[in-house]
């Protein structure tokens, strides 16, 4: 017995030191560094302890207007994919021929490098000299007027960080919606057809309070996935996002950790403590609302 | 009644439609961007309309994506880093799902537990001590800065873990019988048998790799070592003059296209490896 404790144990050895070094330990070292104030990254001094750190994110415009870009999109993308993707894949369910085919093209995007498809999106709004791009010929197809979505107003770009969102989330919330579907036993169909029972009926009776798990677990993930965004604005507006006023919380982390505004890890550790514990309070008011509403 | 089947033709009709213009959204920015990539530089800036197709196809963009940038130079740092990063996470992860499945030892379930903690923590939080580490460690811009913090991951150890279990106690004692070594036993009989698993947990990695952009970002600024997220990067802010747009999407196609083609070949694992557990979005 002895000697298979001590077998264990090496074989747990590569995980636990890996996980130690840059996981459990990087985790303590974040919160100490979260209250060490004006650290210095090149002498590794400090002056003292306390929530300065905190004070000054807190008051930093950069910050809020991360904070602030960062729960617009958590609004509107998530309901927006979770609906969406709710409403295709009850289509894709509903059908035999072709399915195998569309499920397939419907993932494309999950594979994709999230900067290289986000320079194609960036191509298809922007308006330059030469041309105002795809979309904006679109909009003047409806007789609206060209915008520059990518450098342009406010609302635009925010509309377009959303858009490439949702394009990028959907295969991941169709995928898992359309094997709970599936997944739903055809018993309470069939029964419910010889009632009479009709189709919407049956979709908010039957297959909504079926699949409320999946559909609650993709909206608790979504919500975190949403709050952590970043690759995606970087892929559309570039590195520099504070001077396109388009970051997010997790893009002022990394630039108060590194880049030309960096530097400064105990601003990155305050600002992240703080995301972490906004999507904390998110995760668990949902658990409690689901408490009410979920089905299992 | 034959109201009734008619309307029934129409709601199918609808269906359909509605699953086509939504293929066509996702499609739409692949054939963008191959369709801009073999339009030549001249006949890109004319187009003030652009055109959805083009009658003199080339094949310029393709060479000076490879000429003019260093994009060969950021693949092959790619293929580098998920080749070894991957094979590291399985050196890592396959012994230790072993003995959380197989070996019994004391404080087994204490450990696995603050394992399973571990999965709810962002990336985001351990990050920054990292990235102290590892420059503190002078480890920026090697690969092994790169690789090392990149490695372990605790859901593919669950993930494998749990495939483990299921294979049936009596191979194990048969094989303990025959005084089959666990290590053996492990490497000759488990890991084949789970092999479907296996194979799922290292296209995932992969995936990961080929698309990670944050921490190197942060760990790598020597171009001669930049990944192709940063390097699509670097080409979109210093590379090609900012108009050479089809050179542009020349690179991100020749970036898209191993994924895709793995994925084509694999769809239906990566699909089940995700709906099992995969996270994004």
């Amino acid at each position: 017995m002895k000697n298979n404790n001590l077998k264990a144990w090496l074989y747990l050895l590569p995980a636990i030191l890996f996980l130690g070094v840059f996981m459990v330990y990087p985790l303590i070292d974040v919160f100490i560094y979260s209250f060490e104030e004006g650290y210095n990254s090149a002498s590794q001094t400090f002056f003292g302890t306390g929530i300065y750190n905190y004070q000054y994110i807190l008051r930093d415009p950069y910050f809020l207007q991360a904070v602030k870009n960062t729960f617009i999109l958590v609004i509107i993308t998530v309901p927006v994919s979770t609906g969406l993707s709710l409403f295709i894949s009850v289509g894709l369910a509903s059908i035999q021929k072709l399915r195998k085919l569309f499920q397939t093209l419907y993932f494309l995007p999950y594979v994709t490098n999230t900067l290289a498809v986000g320079l194609v999106f960036m191509i298809l709004f922007k308006k330059t000299a030469y041309t105002d791009g795809m979309v904006n010929l679109l909009i003047n197809l409806f007789g609206g007027q060209s915008v520059d979505f990518i450098d342009g107003p406010y609302w635009a770009k925010m509309l377009v960080l959303c858009i490439y969102t949702v394009w990028i989330v959907m295969p991941f919330k169709i995928l898992i919606l359309t094997s709970a579907l599936a997944s739903v036993n055809q018993n309470y169909y069939d029964a419910a057809l010889v009632d009479g029972t009709t189709k919407w009926r049956m979709f908010t009776r039957i297959t909504l309070p079926m699949i409320s798990p999946t559909l609650f677990y993709l909206i608790i993930t979504g919500f975190i996935g949403a709050f952590k965004a970043y690759s995606d604005a970087v892929a559309l507006f570039g590195t520099d996002l504070n001077a396109a006023k388009m970051n997010t919380i997790v893009g002022y982390v990394y630039d108060m950790l590194y880049g030309n505004s960096g530097g400064f890890p105990s601003y990155a550790s305050a600002a992240a403590i703080i995301l972490f514990i906004i999507v904390l309070t998110i995760t668990c008011i949902n658990l409690l609302i689901s408490k009410k509403h979920v089905h299992y | 009644m034959q109201e009734k089947k008619l309307s029934k033709i129409l709601l199918k009709i609808a269906v359909y439609a509605m699953l086509a213009v939504w293929a066509l959204i996702v499609l739409f920015p692949f054939y963008w961007m191959l369709l801009t990539s073999i339009k030549s530089y001249g006949s890109y800036n004319a187009e003030f309309i652009p055109k959805f197709y083009t009658l003199s196809p080339t094949i310029e963009n393709y060479i000076s994506a490879f000429s003019a940038v260093p994009l060969a130079k950021y693949f092959l740092n790619t293929v580098i880093y998920t080749v070894v990063t991957t094979a590291l996470m399985l050196v890592i992860a396959i012994p230790s799902a072993y003995a959380f499945a197989r070996l019994e030892f004391k404080g087994k379930n204490l450990l696995f537990l603050s394992f399973l903690a571990l999965m709810m923590i962002p990336t985001e939080l351990v990050v920054i001590t990292n990235f102290t580490t590892i420059t503190n460690l002078e480890m920026r811009n090697t690969f092994t800065g790169l690789i090392l913090p990149s490695a372990a991951s605790v859901f593919y150890i669950y993930l494998l873990k749990e495939n483990f279990e299921q294979v049936p106690n009596e191979l194990y004692l048969a094989a303990k019988v025959d005084g089959t070594t666990d290590f053996k036993y492990l490497m000759k009989v488990l890991v084949p048998i789970c092999r479907p698993t296996v194979v799922t947990v290292t296209i995932l990695k992969v995936i990961e790799c080929w698309n990670s952009y944050v921490w190197p970002r942060l760990i790598t600024d020597n171009p001669a070592y930049y990944l192709v997220s940063n390097g699509i990067q670097e080409i979109r802010e210093n590379g090609f003059g900012r108009e050479n747009i089809p050179a542009m999407m020349a690179a991100v196609v020749v970036i898209s296209l191993p994924l895709i083609v793995l994925f084509l070949i694999f769809r239906n694992k990566i699909m089940a490896g995700v709906a099992r557990g995969g996270t994004k979005g």
